[in-house]
């Protein structure tokens, strides 16, 4: 990058928000994804939405990616700078600028940790619903950006259900705001919709206002085991049909219990070869009676074990070792893939066996786990990327999962966003004219194609980029 | 630092990193709300235990030069091994620094004065316990002929960092030659026998904290220990360890290992956090030497914590009293963190008739000592001990209570600098636990 360049920079920001040193360069060359590295030219930590308006233009102007980024906790690797240019972070917007009572809304800036948001807001008697696995170390921009989901999806839906209202950098530097503390909003296009879940390609998200819902009284947390995932399966459709919407039903399969239990002791049996872990919230007489018609259910299909966490310290030990389910798999070996194929929740059973056979096929191990209540599949496979005769297969592998979702009424990607990782496989799922149809909003708002160039669109003629 | 050093630099990374253990770590993140550093830096990557890890593998990987940046961030990192607890893929962390560390050292050309103050306390005082005794009989010295009244007077402390200064102040008073030499190296156990423990009694306990280690043995001679003190131990070569002199600690690992083989106890019993953790890191340090490795795991599987031995022991159902007052635990990092105790200190100290036992918001968190981070990181030290005095402050305990004698003088350090002595004190866990004995006696 030309040195006037970073000095306008520096007089943006000041001098200690542009990091240029080998050292930090390389440090913000990566996120949470195998594979994928390259490094920036600059880094800029920005302290308002002016500042970030003032980075953009001059970014505009000469064609220098941008790449925003939260934590770095993407897994697809969309905050990785693939063409390198500036990385901007969000360590200095990291307020909570307000949690209004009366509207039930949370204005934030992006770079507030989401369990920050969800403890703040639980204080005042709120929920903030949306929790990614990662809640502790993600940041709501990154959460917006990539429309993240979680456990409670099944019952509360995902990110894009609780952003009322954005401000937003466009490309061109000007600043725009959309929506608002509005239940109800039909003036025009839907802009906020449209930037959630954009993966930073449209434009840097600066501010957000948050909808939320009062914290349910009571809460109690269930756990089934299975020695027929089929079993686990029709469970699941059973517990919907019985018209009961659980916060959560977590799905492990035995691959995953057994590494899961190694590193948490929480007491799962890992010989089981499928856990349901199902959680309902509310106030006490429905949860207490919705948790006895589930176990009732689980024992119908055949559950071996049906136990009721007999406290919040119990309840709390099942769910942290779901959480830490992905993290946990990474033990086996040293490096991990991890996919969130999704289909609609009752063809579940179909895509777990499918899963399995393509492991055989192809011979890599595969442990699954995932949010079964709403079809998202974390299928994760542990393995060695110096190995490159298996991580070809591994690539097979997914390649086949993901057309085998899609051809089951599912998507590539759940919750983790296409990236540079699946922008090869988005065509599955959209078809030719729905990846035009996205080309043309790209082009309009940033025609330049400097936010967050080469991810979602696969070019054949993409940069080679660092595998290591 | 020239092309030459950088290229020797870099080719040690690659003959001496563990590549594997490289590569477990999946960039996942979840070390970073853990890390003091991260935090204190305003969320900076670089100080980050995922941004350490990726600088060291950028450099055996060939994608980034090692530079005067990344062995000041290296060396910024206090060590305290938080990160690896809230690891899900279970990166040892504290052995890739350590390695990392030394690499960075062996390759550099001290200035002067550096190399003789590393000369000085690496090579000539720890490892040997005679002149550990010199020292403290010198503060002794210090401390009781009127020089220290004198140096207070003229302002001469003025001169040092403002952490060493105060440090000055709150150095335990120190016991004379005489009292030292006085030491046994065999102690009976009262009431019923239950078992026969080796004390590690560590080079700065034993001179500079003799009454803590006194407190020790007594609490294990009341819950039926028979302790033998082996007297060819020394240092545990911590503080070499993590300042980048593996070769010395593992010299003093040797003469450890054989020392306490010679007594074959059941246990063997350490008072300080950092030094059991480094013990029981010995496997690890001596895992390349055919001769040492299988000695040094045997070793390391005896290693207890005072605090373990006395929960599995029942002490706390003794009956135990002080008058009222707030109390409040200082996790010691290493305790926690690499010997997975952080119960057993809890457990002692609610067990006892009188106190309320109140948690420190954020008490896993470094205060800052860190070896001898508080004296070379001096202004980064005192950021983390702000902090901590704030969330101490929060729980208005009287007594803070710590496990290891780092952060007893870091937490004495604090209560100085926030001019709370004359209603706050630090203490050891076991001066505190003799206290209740000695105070339920009294009925």
């Amino acid at each position: 990058m030309e040195k006037s360049i970073v000095q306008r920079l520096k007089q943006i920001v000041g001098d200690q928000n542009v990091e240029t040193s080998s050292m930090s360069l390389h440090s913000y060359s990566y996120d949470a994804t195998p594979g994928f590295r390259k490094t920036p030219d600059a880094v800029v930590a920005p302290a308002n939405t002016e500042e970030v308006a003032e980075v953009v233009k001059i970014c505009n102007e000469h064609n220098i990616p941008i790449t925003s980024r939260g934590s770095g906790t993407n897994l697809s690797a969309g905050t990785t700078p693939l063409q390198g240019g500036v990385v901007l972070l969000f360590k200095h917007m990291n307020k909570i600028l307000e949690i209004d009572e009366q509207n039930l809304t949370a204005t934030v800036q992006p770079g507030v940790i989401t369990q920050t948001l969800i403890e703040a807001v639980e204080e005042k008697g709120l929920l903030y619903p949306p929790d990614p696995s990662s809640m502790t170390v993600s940041t709501i921009g990154g959460n917006i950006n990539e429309n993240s989901g979680g456990l409670r999806g099944l019952k509360y839906g995902v990110t894009r259900d609780y952003v009322f209202g954005l401000k937003i950098v466009l490309p061109n530097g000007s600043i725009m705001e959309t929506g608002g503390k509005l239940m109800k909003d039909v003036a025009g296009y839907d802009l906020t919709r449209l930037f959630v879940g954009s993966e930073g390609t449209l434009g840097v998200v600066t501010e957000a206002i948050l909808k939320l819902v009062p914290l349910p009284a009571h809460k109690k947390t269930m756990l089934a085991t299975y020695e027929d995932i089929d079993d686990a399966a029709k469970t699941v459709s059973a517990i919907i049909k019985a018209r009961i919407i659980p916060a959560t039903i977590e799905f492990l399969d035995q691959p995953t219990v057994e590494v899961v239990e190694a590193y948490n002791q929480v007491g799962l049996p890992t010989d089981a070869q499928a856990i349901l872990l199902i959680e309902q919230d509310g106030p006490e007489s429905v949860v207490t009676s919705d948790i006895e018609k589930m176990a009732g259910i689980c024992k119908e299909f055949s559950a071996v074990t049906v136990n009721i966490a007999k406290d919040e310290e119990e309840a709390n030990a099942l769910t942290t070792a779901r959480r830490s389910a992905l993290s946990t798999i990474a033990r086996l070996r040293p490096t991990t893939f991890l996919e969130d194929a999704t289909v609609p929740r009752s063809q579940v059973a179909p895509m777990v066996k499918a899963i399995n056979e393509i492991a055989i096929k192809y011979d890599v191990k595969i442990c699954t786990f995932g949010h079964a209540g709403d079809g998202n599949l974390h299928p994760t496979v542990p393995t060695d990327v110096r190995n490159k005769e298996e991580f070809h297969r591994v690539e097979q592998a997914f390649a086949e999962i993901f057309e085998k979702a899609v051809e089951l009424g599912g998507t590539i990607t759940g919750e983790h966003g296409v990236g540079a990782m699946k922008a090869p496989y988005l065509k599955l799922k959209l078809g030719e004219a729905g990846i035009q149809a996205m080309k043309g909003i790209k082009q309009s708002f940033d025609p330049n194609d400097i936010m967050n160039p080469g991810k979602l669109f696969f070019e054949a003629d993409q940069e080679e980029v660092s595998h290591r | 630092m020239n092309t030459a050093v950088k290229e020797r630099i870099q080719q040690d990374f690659q003959d001496r990193m563990d590549r594997d253990e490289l590569e477990n770590c999946m960039r996942c993140g979840f070390c970073l709300p853990v890390c003091p550093t991260y935090i204190q830096s305003g969320y900076d990557e670089t100080q980050s235990p995922r941004g350490r890890i990726a600088l060291m593998k950028g450099i055996v990987d060939g994608e980034i030069e090692p530079d005067e940046d990344i062995e000041k961030t290296l060396n910024e990192c206090l060590g305290c091994r938080a990160c690896e607890p809230a690891c899900p893929a279970g990166v040892n962390y504290g052995q890739l620094l350590e390695e990392a560390r030394d690499i960075f050292n062996q390759n550099k050309k001290h200035s002067l004065p550096a190399k003789m103050v590393r000369k000085t306390v690496f090579d000539g005082l720890f490892p040997h316990q005679n002149r550990m005794e010199n020292m403290t009989s010198l503060l002794h010295f210090y401390q009781h002929s009127g020089m220290q009244k004198m140096t207070r007077k003229i302002g001469f402390m003025k001169l040092f960092p403002e952490s060493m200064a105060t440090m000055e102040r709150v150095l335990p008073d120190v016991p004379t030659r005489k009292e030292m030499r006085a030491r046994q190296k065999y102690y009976q156990h009262e009431n019923k026998p239950k078992a026969t423990v080796a004390f590690f009694k560590g080079c700065l306990m034993d001179t500079m904290f003799m009454e803590t280690n006194k407190a020790t043995i007594e609490l294990l001679q009341k819950v039926g220990c028979d302790i033998v003190v082996p007297d060819t131990q020394n240092c545990c070569g911590a503080l070499h360890g993590h300042a980048g002199e593996k070769d010395k600690a593992k010299e003093l690992a040797k003469k450890n290992i054989a020392a306490f083989e010679e007594v074959n106890a059941d246990f063997i019993i350490t008072n300080a956090g950092g030094c059991g953790a480094f013990l029981n890191d010995y496997d690890h340090l001596l895992k390349d030497d055919p001769e040492w490795a299988d000695h040094a795991a045997r070793f390391t599987e005896k290693i207890k914590d005072i605090t373990t031995i006395l929960v599995e022991l029942d002490f706390h159902k003794m009956p135990l009293k002080l008058p009222e007052q707030v109390v409040t635990y200082q996790d010691s990092c290493h305790l926690r963190n690499v010997q997975k105790t952080f119960e057993e200190p809890r457990i002692l100290l609610q067990s006892i008739d009188g106190p309320h036992y109140q948690e420190m918001n954020d008490a896993a968190r470094c205060c800052g000592s860190a070896g001898i981070y508080n004296i070379v990181h001096s202004e980064l030290s005192m950021k983390h001990l702000d902090y901590k005095m704030e969330q101490v402050k929060h729980t208005a305990a009287t007594t803070i209570v710590t496990t290891n004698p780092g952060c007893l003088l870091q937490m004495k350090l604090g209560i100085e600098r926030e001019g709370l002595s004359d209603k706050m004190r630090a203490v050891h866990i076991v001066e505190l636990l003799i206290e209740a004995v000695d105070e339920s006696k009294r009925g």
